[in-house]
């Protein structure tokens, strides 16, 4: 056994780290993976059928995505209400999380929860926990890659 | 039996005249459903516990642990001197607010899932030091109150990593009190014969020790340096070898930070006969909890209703408890540092029976 | 029929990617939604992810890099109309439904449901 100094030196640190990952499993890779595909795609393919219904009542391909949107969003909070969207992450994994019923469950999730800490400082802050940075992020990129398109003048 | 504290090394020491006179544990459905299920003191069906909040279902199962724990030793809680204990919440929650309802003498500890051993050895000191005739040493966790607390909410999905350990939803409590004989004019204590009573005889303080494991879904690797640490310290200093243990159980480290800390041991092969881990025995592996239990409640369940009754019967007579604890908060994982742990030991022996 | 056999593909192959990045790197799932995000809306700047939307529809849109693509679109369309000012108007407009819906249903969902295990 090494001798500890608190923080252990680098040396040791690496040491340990080499004995201790003998002994973890590793993780089911193509296990994860295959089953994030075949959720992700069924969800997206969810969504298409969705798309085809307004399609198929007088919307175009463009006009069509904000309400689809709209339907998957409650589709993805009814699951999470329901109490099925956090086990379909766990089998599925980002397959789950990464469509926009994902993004619902991010926000439907912690509003639930924190019920009981108020409705301001539980449910109407602690919803952005993860949708926040998402739409922040998502906010600040887009304003870049715009302005960026805009003085090129590719936007025009 | 006189009572007495010596000192051994620094952090590690002696004590003589201290017994565990009783000792319960509480737990929920899914710890009911593992393998120790049956012999919980009581189990809940529902994770709120007819609360309103999980950790308001915490707190009032650390005020049954307690109150299960003074049935079985017979005492009431205005004849106890003092509770030790603690749990994972933040201002150590459940612990306060269950002793806003016991009303006995508090003093909250944290050393995250080893406050079980942190509270076991200092309330045994405190009754062998003299002047505490009773304290009640105690731990609490709950699986949902902790999950909001460190990781997600409930509902929010996410896959656990193979490696992450399922904080249990359990409390459990122990009396500690002076060995009878020279007790004889303390009326509450005069029933209780010392043949098969559990005997408290060594505590190793743990140090902080950090290697650098940085990922709080593999806490047995954070945890298991500081356990080979403590488990050193207490050999050397009380001249045991692993032999002279009939078990050596550690708390939390599950599957990996077993496997590691045989590992990390010195005579690492006869320590691995007599080691087994508390968060390996609470759940079946088809349980789906991976690593293993964990959370402070977890080595307090699993001692009080498993380790407890077999030195009480004679079939271990001497026991090793070393409970671990990950030192980390969303706040300090969050700014990068590294994951530091503790351990604390306390040895306990068989008095009389088939000696 | 191909476009619903394009969406399956492409959502199941975006996502397959997102949980590689979650095994293979320390960022956590939370991390790679924000990533996510960001990248599709770079790759709508580069003007990559159309073309993929229009194959796939719903295996694009729907993905959280749908997401970025959609404000970086809304905010092309908003500056052709208001200049500068559709820097600022623009994703947030073209978001509106999705973002608008999510808080909508949330404080719902407080209201309607509870956690359980």
């Amino acid at each position: 056994m090494p001798e500890a100094g608190n923080p252990t030196d680098k040396a040791t640190q690496t040491a340990y780290e080499k004995l201790a990952a003998r002994h973890r499993p590793t993780a089911p890779a193509w296990g994860n993976l295959w089953r994030a595909f075949v959720i992700g795609g069924l969800i997206c393919t969810a969504g298409q059928a969705v798309i085809s219904f307004f399609e198929a009542h007088g919307y175009t391909p463009t006009t069509a995505a904000p309400p689809t949107v709209v339907v998957m969003i409650g589709l993805g909070s009814l699951f999470t209400g329901m109490g099925w969207y956090d086990a379909l992450v766990t089998w599925g994994g980002m397959g789950g999380s990464l469509p926009i019923t994902g993004f619902a469950n991010s926000i439907v999730a912690p509003a639930m929860e924190y019920k009981r800490e108020g409705p301001v400082m539980g449910v109407g802050a602690k919803m952005f926990t993860v949708a926040g940075p998402v739409i922040a992020y998502g906010l600040a990129a887009a304003f870049v890659v715009g302005a960026v398109r805009w003085f090129l003048g590719l936007a025009a | 039996m006189s009572r007495g504290v010596t000192r051994l090394d620094r952090g590690v020491y002696a004590l003589a005249g201290v017994t565990v006179a009783g000792a319960a544990a509480v737990g929920g459905a899914k710890e009911g459903a593992g393998p120790l299920g049956p012999r919980f003191d009581l189990t809940i069906e529902d994770d709120l516990h007819g609360t309103t909040s999980f950790e308001a279902a915490e707190a009032s199962l650390a005020l049954q642990a307690v109150d299960q724990s003074l049935k079985k030793s017979g005492l009431a809680r205005d004849a106890v001197d003092a509770v030790l204990g603690g749990d994972l919440l933040n201002q150590l929650y459940s612990t306060n607010f269950s002793a806003r309802q016991h009303q006995i003498p508090l003093y909250g500890l944290f050393s995250a899932c080893a406050t079980f051993t942190e509270a076991v050895g200092l309330g045994a000191m405190l009754v062998a030091a003299g002047g505490v005739e009773r304290a009640l040493a105690m731990a609490a966790s709950h699986h949902m109150a902790a999950e909001r607390q460190f990781r997600y909410p409930i509902e929010l999905g996410y896959q656990r990593a193979l490696t992450a350990s399922w904080t249990a939803t359990a409390a459990g409590a122990v009396m500690l009190r002076p060995e009878m004989g020279e007790q004889a004019s303390d009326n509450l204590g005069a029933d209780r014969a010392v043949e098969g009573g559990v005997r408290v005889t060594a505590v190793t303080t743990g140090r902080v020790i950090d290697f650098g494991g940085h990922d709080p879904m593999d806490m047995g690797t954070a945890m298991a340096p500081a356990a080979a640490d403590t488990l050193e310290r207490h050999r050397s200093a009380t001249g045991r070898e692993w032999g002279d243990y009939d078990q050596i159980l550690t708390g939390d480290l599950g599957v990996v930070g077993s496997r590691i800390l045989v590992d990390l041991v010195r005579d690492g092969d006869r320590f691995r006969d007599r080691h087994e881990d508390c968060g390996r025995m609470l759940y079946s592996p088809d349980q789906d909890v991976h690593n293993g239990g964990s959370g402070a409640g977890c080595a307090a369940a699993v001692f009080a209703v498993w380790a407890y009754p077999r030195i009480q019967s004679g079939e271990l007579r001497r026991v090793l408890m070393v409970a671990t604890g990950a030192l980390f908060s969303p706040t300090s994982y969050q700014q990068g540092e590294s994951i530091p742990a503790i351990a604390h030991a306390v040895e306990f022996e068989c008095i009389g029976r088939g000696a | 029929m191909s476009t619903f056999l394009w969406a399956f593909l492409v959502g199941g192959g975006l996502c397959t990617l997102a949980q590689v990045v979650v095994d293979r790197t320390p960022l956590l799932p939370a991390h790679v939604m924000v990533l996510f995000v960001v990248a599709g809306a770079a790759a709508g700047g580069l003007g990559v992810y159309e073309p993929l939307v229009k194959l796939a529809g719903a295996g694009a849109s729907i993905p959280l890099p749908g997401f970025g693509y959609t404000m970086v679109e809304g905010i092309g369309k908003a500056v052709r109309h208001e200049g500068f000012l559709g820097l600022l108007t623009g994703s947030l407009s073209a978001a509106s439904a999705g973002i608008k819906a999510v808080v909508l249903f949330g404080l719902a969902a407080s209201l309607a449901f509870h956690p359980r295990s």
